[in-house]
């Protein structure tokens, strides 16, 4: 038997526009194991980045309890949650979101700042991170020197630069062609399958979603309980 | 500190938006220098002042004389330990746009009560035995290329006729405030032209300047000089070197408050165009500042961002200022030497001017500090730029 690892229990989240209330996610209840790879579904406006920024500790659902490793995370400080995200959180996302103006091995380092290791740690983690992606060769590349792909597979390494629990995607592909979706997608599912990283994806695409374990929907704010 | 590249390759992201910031507050701070330092070259006068001397006037105006007759009164009075007076001449050399301080004094008293005048000993004698010699001070003999030997007509206004002198010394100061700028002639040259010219004005002298031992009794002392002459035809004002001194810049009183008036606003002026530096700074990395929140970074590191990048601008443009101020202080010294006698830089000026950027530069961050640490890290994220 896996082992649960992030539970999700009777989540509801609703943002106020004024005094009107928009719910978003009715009674979610979800469980994900060690090592899964899920794909998280859906129609636009259903609340898959919702769902995925609760998880991930940016935002707070309005009711429920989120476990991640046995801990609640939804009553910590904002100062303690920036802490569980450098530590457990690895993000990639949509539109890579790389600093322009510092290099791949620049931006990739950037989450290991926040740690306490020396910069020859440091530069020994970077590398690594880079040459999983296949970039050893572009350290010295700036974001506008890199194509979508590569531009993703920086973003990539700089979220298992700091060997995150999890790893958290919101439409990693949407943004870039055929092949460097795929390119993308057999780098997670690398992660995933020789890494033991456990990784929730967002995404529209159907081709994407087959590279995960799991796949779940979302509608109008409601999980569906098919396993697909 | 692992954030400083960071924070320098910001602040050069766009580099011409940041040049022209720096640009900015350098001006503004080379502004401000030039500005203190034209005001303390007003007070140049007063803080070069001895606290030690006391200046008797006519009461009614520096204009109006008092009679040399009064010196065997004011000599005598308790705690007055030196004596001398002067007399100004208001002579024209060549053209009247050379104008400079002209004081006919009494040679031995007046250099004994001045000792920051320094006059090689030989040179001093020279001016002694001659009584048509003249001290003049090294800027000004440097201003009209006068020597040792040269010799000077002046036209007389307040004294008419023409007046032929010698050069027989140049003084020099012992301090960088001294003013360099004056001539002295003998005052007993002047009067025994006048008995013979116009008798009436003979033994009428501008002011009498007395030493006192005790800086401290100065307004006793003043009192008393100025009582003994109470309802006489040439009634008394003593004060202190220095409120004597601020007499005249009270006169341009108006003039010195607007310029530090205008060196405020100079600085005002220049926080507001780093405050919108900064803020299009920080708005255009809402997203930026949302990503480093989303992987673990904090309010500290997020505000450290904003104000290391504000600071170090400003600091650039605090040195940049001062670098051009040096220069800028040289030529003005130059071009207004004959207006002001002492125009120099003031190390605190320096420092003022560098900490008011610093200062700006600290003020500028607050706002959008406090809004890229408040917005939220989804509403940052939203936005894609
Ligand atoms: N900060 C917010 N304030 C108000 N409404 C919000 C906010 N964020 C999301 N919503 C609303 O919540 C709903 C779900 O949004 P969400 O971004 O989670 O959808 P999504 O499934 O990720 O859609 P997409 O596939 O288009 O990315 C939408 O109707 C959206 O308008
Ligand atoms: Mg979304």
């Amino acid at each position: 038997m896996a082992e649960k690892f992030i539970e999700v229990k009777n989540v509801e989240k609703s943002y106020w526009r004024d005094t009107l209330e928009i719910p978003v996610l009715n009674n979610i209840n979800l469980d994900i194991e060690k090592g899964d790879f899920l794909a998280l579904m859906g129609p636009s406006g259903s609340g898959k980045t919702t769902l995925l920024n609760l998880i991930a500790g940016i935002d707070r659902p309005s009711t429920g309890e989120i476990f991640v490793d046995g801990v609640d995370i939804a009553p910590l400080s904002d100062g303690m949650l920036a802490r569980w995200r450098s530590d457990n959180v690895g993000f990639v996302f949509q539109f890579y979101n790389l600093l322009p103006v510092l290099t791949a091995f620049e931006n990739v380092e950037l989450p290991l700042l926040l740690t306490k290791l020396s910069k020859q740690e440091r530069k020994h983690q970077v590398e690594t991170a880079l040459s999983i992606v296949g970039l050893a060769d572009r350290m010295d590349h700036y974001p506008n020197q890199l194509s979508g792909g590569q531009e993703q597979r920086v973003a990539i390494a700089r979220a298992i630069a700091t060997d995150p629990s999890f790893i958290l995607a919101d439409e990693p592909t949407g943004d870039l062609d055929k092949v460097s979706a795929e390119e993308i997608m057999d780098l997670l599912s690398q992660l995933n399958k020789e890494f033991g990283k456990t990784i929730i994806m967002v995404t529209h695409d159907p081709k994407a979603a087959e590279y995960a374990r799991t796949q779940r929907h979302l509608d109008k704010g409601e999980l569906n309980n098919n396993h697909a | 500190m692992k954030f400083l590249k960071l924070t320098w390759k910001n602040s050069f992201r766009h580099k011409l938006r940041t040049f022209l910031t720096i640009l900015g507050l350098a001006i503004a701070v080379m502004a401000y220098s030039v500005i203190r330092t034209s005001v303390d070259a007003w007070y140049a006068g007063a803080s070069a002042s001895s606290p030690n001397r006391l200046v008797t006037i006519n009461n009614v105006s520096l204009i109006f004389t008092i009679p040399m007759a009064y010196k065997e009164k004011i000599e005598k009075v308790d705690g007055i330990t030196g004596i001398t007076w002067a007399q100004w001449f208001g002579g024209v050399y060549v053209d009247p746009k050379n104008f400079f301080a002209q004081f006919a004094v009494d040679p031995v008293t007046y250099f004994d009560l001045y000792p920051e005048y320094i006059v090689p000993e030989e040179q001093f004698q020279d001016f002694l035995s001659q009584r048509n010699s003249v001290i003049v001070g090294r800027k000004l003999a440097d201003r009209f290329n006068w020597s040792v030997g040269d010799p000077v007509r002046l036209i007389g206004t307040i004294f008419p006729g023409d007046w032929d002198f010698v050069i027989a010394g140049i003084y020099t100061g012992t301090k960088e405030i001294t003013d360099e700028s004056q001539w002295f002639m003998h005052f007993a040259y002047l009067d025994e032209r006048m008995k013979v010219e116009a008798p009436p004005r003979a033994g009428q002298i501008g002011s009498f300047i007395t030493r006192i031992d005790d800086p401290n009794r100065a307004v006793e002392i003043s009192n008393n000089i100025d009582a003994m002459f109470e309802n006489s035809i040439a009634e008394t004002k003593t004060d202190t070197e220095e409120a004597f001194q601020l007499s005249f810049v009270a006169m341009a009183g108006s003039i010195v408050a607007g310029l530090k008036a205008v060196s405020v606003l100079v600085i005002g002026i220049i926080l507001l165009v780093l405050a919108n530096t900064m803020a299009m700074t920080a708005r255009e990395r809402t997203s930026e500042y949302a990503m480093m929140k989303s992987l673990g970074f904090r309010t500290a590191h997020i505000a450290g961002l904003i104000f290391g990048e504000s600071l170090f601008i400003a600091a650039m443009g605090g040195l940049m200022g001062i670098l051009i101020t040096l220069p800028i202080v040289n030529l003005v010294r130059v071009g207004l030497s004959d207006f002001f006698p002492v125009f120099k830089l003031d190390p605190i000026t320096v420092m003022l001017g560098f900490s008011a950027a610093i200062i700006v530069g600290f003020l500028a961050a607050i706002f959008p500090a406090i809004k890229a640490v408040n917005t939220s890290i989804i509403d940052g994220l939203r936005i894609i730029d």
